[in-house]
């Protein structure tokens, strides 16, 4: 077996039967990087650090002492996400030259279990996109057809994982951006339980929603990356202990699916026929699956962009060519800094979301949009605790399509739309795991796997159950 | 259609720090008004009685003890800076 058509959990066990060292295995990334370069997956590859990660590694199997899964793994991680002395552009030009003088806590807990990072991935600018095309680096490619959108906004994350350039990936997820993108490209996406993994020294969008988490080739890989990553982290109040369970057992026999009506509600043909195909699959297995109502689904779009906007527009206020990043070359005052500055380096889509997050803030805006968007919020949420109170888990497309082509959507408010299965999610806090499952006749499709809070285990069985399924 | 008029959409950039060409006027106003008619979709939820939700966490305050630790340099902050003395951030003056 070729190192890299090995999963990642394959991949530990090689490594640990000193079947292949870790040097051989990032040297493998590494040249399918540069063979494969054109997905334009990354906007930083390192390595040189990988390489002499890849040797501490060997050392540290060499010496047979005790160690994680993940040591001498070479796995990406989203440009959103810093990492020490390793450049971090958000994909934005205002980030083009900053180099974090700190590692995210996921970054150093990746390192501390021996993790060999391959490099930084590329993402819509400031994970504002769901196509991957507001990347100021140009758009990362779909990896099963290079005419396709990689998704958004972990594209190059997914995009990496599924051409076999890492083992596995972290994204972020503010509104399905791990588990569209892991869709698109036929690949594991998991958005843990919000507050299960720290967002410190992930570069804020929308930080009532925002998640880490990663993205990978098995469901089984993406407990292994969750194991390190997840728990609670002094520099993130808002961070907690979510427990996992250490093997997945793929078992559903028993387990109540639930199925709204309003998901299939205008849903195309084979991307019903895909669906289905997974529900019989749980059925078979021995799952029981029931009917269940949310009145507020249609809506949880319009929230979200609200909420979402509105959170952008205060984080970003950040980007002022003051602290870091790049400045305007000529100003006349400090206004007219910043004013220039985020003119001359923001993105289109960065800009419209900020002006609406500021339009739905304003005085005389503020009750009509940004508090009643808080209060469906409370609606949406009880409605998903709800329907999750009568099953153990929720069922799903992941997207309401396979990925479309490259400058196919020209319209950002419709491009929206692409996201309307994930992000009720973010909105209720829930964990979800997207798993491809059937296909269009073309391209991957996925199907999405919703749970209680805190049951970060339960959704990652059901999609082991279900990648069993699909063989 | 909401009518967001050429006013709102100036004041909003001015909010926002960022300036519009003519151009990018006209594609910015289109563009937030197609959203915000899109956020009428929000009215199709009954809100009556409910209270808003910030953050899905039930934490309200999380504190912790209040012990000195080493904090990053400050050299090394202020290299990110596009422009510092090597303590403090370099910018137009502010006070006469």
């Amino acid at each position: 077996m070729d190192i890299i058509d090995m999963t990642l959990c394959e991949l530990s066990a090689a490594l640990k039967t000193k079947k292949v060292s870790s040097l051989e295995a990032t040297k493998a990334c590494l040249k399918r990087i540069e063979q494969t370069k054109e997905l334009n997956n990354f906007i930083t590859v390192c390595e040189d650090e990988a390489i002499e990660a890849a040797k501490r590694a060997d050392e540290a199997i060499a010496s047979n002492g005790e160690y994680s899964p993940l040591l001498g793994v070479p796995v990406a991680v989203k440009d959103n996400i810093v990492t020490k002395n390793v450049r971090t552009t958000c994909a934005s030009k205002i980030l083009e030259n900053f180099v974090p003088p700190y590692d995210a806590t996921v970054v150093k807990k990746l390192k501390s279990a021996g993790a060999v990072l391959i490099g930084k991935t590329n993402m819509d600018e400031f994970a504002m996109g769901s196509t991957n095309e507001f990347s100021a680096f140009g758009a990362a490619h779909n990896a099963v057809d290079f005419t396709r959108v990689a998704g958004g906004s972990s594209g190059g994350s997914a995009s990496a994982v599924a051409a076999k350039q890492a083992f596995g990936a972290l994204g972020s997820d503010t509104g399905g951006s791990i588990r569209q993108p892991a869709a698109y490209n036929g690949a594991v996406g998991f958005k843990p339980t919000y507050s299960a993994v720290s967002r410190y020294g992930l570069v804020a969008f929308a930080s009532s929603l925002d998640q880490i988490g990663p993205i990978t080739r098995s469901v089984d890989d993406a407990l292994e990356l969750s194991k390190v990553i997840f728990g609670k982290d002094i520099h993130d109040s808002t961070s907690a202990d979510v427990l996992l369970p250490d093997k997945l057992s793929g078992e559903v026999k028993g387990r109540v699916i639930g199925v709204a009506d309003e998901f299939l509600n205008g849903l195309g043909e084979k991307e019903t026929a895909a669906f289905n195909g997974a529900v019989k699959a749980l059925e078979k297995m021995g799952a029981v699956v029931k009917r269940v109502s949310i009145s507020s689904f249609n809506a949880a779009l319009a929230v979200y962009y609200v909420l979402s906007s509105a959170e952008a527009s205060s984080n970003l206020a950040r980007f002022d060519g003051v602290k870091y990043g790049r400045r305007a070359e000529s100003y006349t005052d400090i206004s007219d800094l910043y004013e220039r500055t985020r003119t001359e380096f923001l993105g289109d889509e960065v800009k419209r979301r900020i002006m609406i997050g500021n339009y739905v803030l304003s005085s005389g805006y503020y009750d009509a949009y940004y508090i009643k968007a808080s209060k469906a919020r409370t609606v949406i949420k009880r409605e998903y605790d709800e329907a999750l109170s009568k099953c153990d888990a929720l069922l799903c497309p992941t997207a309401p399509s396979a990925a479309p082509k490259i400058g196919e959507e020209t319209d950002p408010a419709k491009a929206y739309l692409s996201d309307i299965y994930t992000v009720p999610v973010n909105i209720a806090g829930l964990p979800a795991v997207s798993v491809p499952f059937g296909s269009d006749g073309k391209m991957p499709l996925g199907v999405q796997v919703i749970a209680k809070a805190c049951s970060d285990g339960v959704v990652l069985d059901i999609a082991k159950a279900l990648e069993r399924a699909r063989g | 259609m909401n009518g967001i008029s050429d006013e709102e959409v100036k004041h909003i950039a001015k909010l926002s720090a960022i300036g519009l060409s003519e151009k990018e006027m006209s594609s910015m106003k289109k563009h937030l008004s197609a959203v915000l008619d899109y956020f009428k979709t929000l009215d199709k939820v009954d809100v009556s009685g409910v209270s808003p939700t910030a953050h899905i966490l039930s934490a309200v305050n999380v504190l912790r003890e209040d012990t000195p630790r080493e904090s990053m340099p400050t050299d090394e902050l202020m290299k990110t800076a596009p422009d510092s003395d090597g303590s403090s951030y370099t910018v137009p003056r502010v006070v006469e």
